[in-house]
């Protein structure tokens, strides 16, 4: 009897805390959606989403974010590409080719090591690489630098999708015959295709909102990106600019600028969901 | 189809993993066009052994291979032999059916296409051929684009096995490969080997006593990684020479 009564207040107590814990993060993160659109809609406008900077922009002189949407664009798009191209293959290895070794291991710690890594590290490194090379800052530098900051990411997500592919479905594949490319190519990676779709996105998103790693690689300007070796502008970047002004104005923008980084993150996150789904029609349960 | 005297010759083989000895010793022949029956109690070694002979065994780190497995004067476990081409000439249906993540056709066209046959009239043919073979193109013919995971377990299996027909091989493997099935599913399989046994040579793993009665020519049985005893069915089942052999077809263990 007495001891039902403990497990009823146990459970109870447990059960709060864990409701406790799902109401403070879900909180945080409307009151913060909330804050972006109460300051930031108000200031959103066409001229904003398609003008760059006009002279005066930061003391509250017309002009839009065009430069920073266009550079963050380019940036994010760029990096995931190049961390797609090398995460995927160092993925396959991992998962298919390279079996179980202590390198293999210490490899996968090394990704984990290189995932909590700071962002402004990878962007002190990627500057240095950059005065070594006697490259100035540009988009070019910039998307280097980003696709280090998401390459863990992207292998590590790739790689926990690949691993949950049955061990039964490979085995069949190569009972008929199949090599391990065959295998890798046509079979392990088309049943992982919505998992791998997710990990992009989650690599996107990460590289989209970082500011640290293309302060210095990418540089900062108010001029459209027109060539990979020249300066580029970058939303995170631009919302720090305008919101270190002492205008209300301009600060205002600055949540307008936040507001459109939240937007392409969800349109982007509601696409690669479209897209999971249809690529999960012939994915094996 | 032509006649193959494909019958597998199983020399002195020893499987190790790590320190365990799964499999000691085993010499035996299996003869060809037949259906031959590994029977035993769970981890007797039969999957094992089902899996030295496609060379899938490869594929478990661990695993120490010793002994010598002939299958048409080919040395399977010969380091340097082509293991692409030795899992050609093997089928291989497993427990639970696994199709491929593709459509219906292309989970048949799979096999043919990466051992070089292109698009066109005669991978139509071969596959449906080979859903013929194993009596699902009837069910499938107005779906081939649908998703093959889409199909009922029994379905599914019998696409694996045309699936496994389709890279012309010259020897079919089965583990349990009714027993995630439902007993008409299953049925259809086991009518599907007797059918088949004529142009291939057939080995399947089973716990069902019954279904080994039932389908097998010749019987080997396997215990603690040894065989005890093998021989035509009949004579194994009716007049059993070991003890032991006895004990297991009349239920003593299982």
């Amino acid at each position: 009897m007495r001891r039902s009564l403990l497990w009823k207040i146990e459970e109870a107590v447990m059960k709060g805390l864990m409701i406790g814990a799902l109401v403070l993060v879900l909180g945080c993160l409307l009151l913060i959606l909330g804050t972006v659109l109460w300051r930031g809609l108000p200031a959103v406008n066409l001229t904003m989403l398609i003008q760059a900077p006009q002279g005066g922009f930061y003391t509250g002189a017309e002009g839009g974010i065009l430069n920073a949407i266009l550079g963050s664009l380019y940036l994010a798009v760029g990096a995931t590409l190049a961390a797609f191209l090398l995460g995927l293959p160092i993925a396959l290895h991992l998962q298919v080719y390279a079996g179980r070794s202590r390198l293999v291991e210490a490899v996968r710690l090394s990704l984990d090591v290189l995932w909590g890594i700071p962002s402004i590290v990878y962007g002190a490194f990627g500057f240095s690489l950059m005065l070594f090379l006697g490259m100035r800052a540009s988009l070019l530098g910039g998307i280097i630098a980003l696709s280090l900051v998401e390459l863990p990411i992207m292998c590590r997500a790739i790689e926990e999708v690949l691993k949950m592919v049955p061990f039964e479905l490979t085995e069949s594949a190569y009972t008929l015959g199949a090599t391990r490319w065959e295998v890798a190519w046509k079979v392990v990676v088309r049943q992982g295709l919505p998992g791998i779709t997710s990990a992009i996105l989650l690599a996107f998103g990460r590289g989209i909102g970082d500011a640290a790693s293309v302060l210095f690689t990418a540089g900062y300007t108010d001029n459209l990106p027109t060539s990979l070796l020249r300066p580029a502008a970058s939303l995170p970047l631009a919302i720090f600019f305008q919101l270190g002004t002492p205008f209300p104005a301009v600060q205002q923008r600055a949540y307008a600028s936040a507001l459109v980084l939240t937007a392409i993150v969800l349109v982007i996150s509601v696409l690669s969901r479209l897209a999971s789904e249809r690529l999960s029609r012939y994915v094996v349960k | 189809m032509t006649q193959h005297q494909a019958h597998i010759c199983v020399r002195e083989l020893n499987v190790c993993y790590g320190a365990l000895q799964v499999l000691k010793g085993i010499s035996v022949d299996i003869p060809a066009n037949q259906i031959t029956a590994i029977i035993g109690p769970s981890g007797c070694g039969k999957t094992t052994f089902l899996k030295c002979i496609n060379r899938l065994i490869d594929l478990v780190d661990e695993a120490r291979v010793s002994g010598e497995i002939t299958v048409n004067g080919i040395q399977v476990l010969d380091p340097l032999v082509d293991v692409t081409e030795v899992r050609q000439k093997m089928g291989l249906l497993s427990q639970r059916p696994y199709p491929l993540p593709m459509s219906i056709y292309e989970n048949v066209a799979f096999g043919p296409r990466i051992h070089g046959l292109r698009d066109g009239w005669n991978l139509d043919q071969t596959v449906e051929h080979y859903l013929r073979v194993v009596g699902l193109w009837d069910e499938v013919q107005d779906r081939l684009d649908g998703a093959a995971s889409k199909l009922s377990m029994g379905q599914q299996q019998r696409l694996c096995l045309a699936r496994g027909l389709a890279v012309e091989p010259e020897v079919l493997l089965g583990d349990e490969p009714t027993s995630a099935l439902d007993p008409i599913s299953a049925l259809r399989i086991e009518r599907c080997f007797q059918e088949l046994k004529q142009n291939y040579t057939v080995v399947i793993v089973t716990h069902i006593l019954r279904q080994a009665q039932r389908l097998a020519d010749y019987v080997v049985f396997l215990y603690m990684g040894e065989i005890v005893e093998h021989g035509p069915a009949r004579e194994l089942f009716e007049h059993p020479k070991e003890p032991r052999t006895r004990a297991y077809i009349n239920g003593e263990f299982s």
